[in-house]
């Protein structure tokens, strides 16, 4: 089938979906957005965490029909142009990057929590970042990279 | 595979009666799991994600009727008035992301034992809402929708469309054993509604049996000996405990074993009780 939706900003289409395929499955193999990563396939890591129609999800639990027509927002769409998004920023700055592969998930997931809450306390960032696994960094430096992406962007 | 999206109720009915093997998928956090990890390959899946009306509550007829679209991160946003053992419940379900996109007509369509949503209905006494094209409406109280593990009364050609769930009118309280805070299939749950104008308490056993049930056995106890009046009596207590343990039957698995989830029952049924009662003696007192 052919699945047509808004990604990033753009309208996009892929063709020849099998209808069991995954919102994962067309970004990274048939729309050639591979930022949102593909590890557990059951929701559980939070690695392929994108924005549909505005609320972060796993892509990898989404059905590709189900985004017909839809608008997703993916780790690629965050960056406005060269300029990188506040928590991006952050997350190099931070240290919050070591082999990379959650990051792009907990990145869409920080930026979601600082726009619905732009001040979070400790208890409010480990609560939103609970559904992303990290098996390299501890954490503590992705929490410092959330705490440094919310000071500057309040201050923006 | 066909993918089927009906926008109106009436077309999700009629696309369920045509293809019976057609599977349900709202937020696909189970269904998608099962078809990325090849475990289910289904004729069709009926997308009815587009059937707006499946994503909102309502008051009516004194009850809080819940579409089977409410995401639990509307239930926990929305509902926590109203419905708050649901509420709690739904703040366990696996993660943010998870709770954005799961709906308690998911977890009722799935019917694990493990499912959250289901001690808290129990012990509310929810009615679910399912409907098919040739038969119409029925309404299924939820301590008889659980047929087995995974089993529900739903028929192949019916549709949950909504869960019928009486405002608490008295503290409710939801417990989960797991190994961390976040995405946890439950050990075991509990959940406890006080319904102090019929002296009743209900009750609901998650993950301690082939299907969530009640424990009536405790729920008898407490309506022939409580004294609402007074603090809890310790000796009462502790039976309640015990027969919340005797009503679980549970087996062994990768999760727990049997006996520690027998514990873990009466230990959340003693506890869950005693924060409803001091919630139930603070209302009294204020």
């Amino acid at each position: 089938m052919r699945v047509t939706l808004t990604v990033n900003g753009r309208e996009e289409s892929a063709d020849g979906v099998w209808e069991g395929e995954s919102l994962l499955y067309v970004l990274r193999e048939r729309l050639g957005l591979p930022g949102s990563k593909n590890a557990c396939e059951q929701g559980e890591c939070g690695s392929c965490t994108v924005y549909l129609d505005g609320v972060p999800v796993c892509a990898c639990l989404v059905a590709a029909g189900q985004a017909e027509g839809r608008v997703v927002r993916t780790v690629e769409g965050l960056a406005d142009g060269d300029r990188l998004d506040p928590v991006q920023e952050a997350f190099v700055e931070c240290g919050a990057v070591q082999c990379g592969f959650c990051t792009p998930g907990l990145i869409v997931q920080a930026h979601d929590l600082l726009e619905r809450c732009p001040r979070p306390s400790d208890a409010e960032i480990r609560e939103a970042l609970a559904g992303n696994l990290c098996r390299c960094t501890g954490y503590e430096k992705i929490l410092d990279a959330v705490r440094l992406a919310a000071g500057r962007k309040e201050a923006r | 595979m066909d993918f089927l999206r009906p926008t109106t109720w009436e077309e999700a009915l009629a696309a369920k009666a045509d293809r019976p093997g057609s599977v349900p998928i709202q937020g696909g956090t189970d269904v998608m799991v099962e078809i990325n990890f090849d475990v289910r390959r289904p004729p069709a899946l009926l997308d009815l994600t587009r059937v707006a009306e499946l994503r909102e509550w309502s008051m009516t007829g004194g009850l809080c009727r819940v579409g089977a679209g409410v995401p639990y991160a509307a239930v926990i946003g929305e509902l926590a008035g109203p419905l708050p053992g649901l509420a709690q419940a739904a703040r366990t379900v696996g993660s943010p992301q998870i709770r954005n996109r799961g709906t308690v007509g998911g977890n009722l369509g799935a019917a694990s034992p493990a499912g959250d949503s289901h001690p808290p209905l129990l012990a509310a006494g929810a009615v679910v809402e399912v409907e098919s094209r040739e038969r119409g409406v029925r309404m299924i109280p939820a301590a008889e929708f659980y047929l087995g593990v995974k089993r529900s009364a739903l028929e192949p050609d019916e549709l949950i469309r909504a869960v019928h769930v009486p405002p608490a009118t008295g503290p409710q309280y939801f417990s989960k054993v797991g190994t961390r805070n976040a995405m946890v299939i439950a050990v075991c749950s509990f959940a406890i509604a006080l319904h102090p104008r019929e002296r009743r308490v209900g009750t609901g056993i998650g993950s301690a049996a082939p299907t969530p049930r009640r424990a009536l056995e405790a729920e008898e106890l407490l309506a022939a000996e409580l004294d609402w009046e007074a603090p809890l009596d310790p000796a009462l207590l502790r039976r309640f405990g015990e027969l919340c343990a005797r009503a679980a039957a549970p087996i062994d698995d990768v999760r727990g074993t049997a006996a520690y989830r027998v514990h873990a029952i009466s230990v959340m049924a003693r506890r869950t009780l005693t924060w409803a009662w001091n919630d139930h003696l603070k209302e009294r007192a204020a």
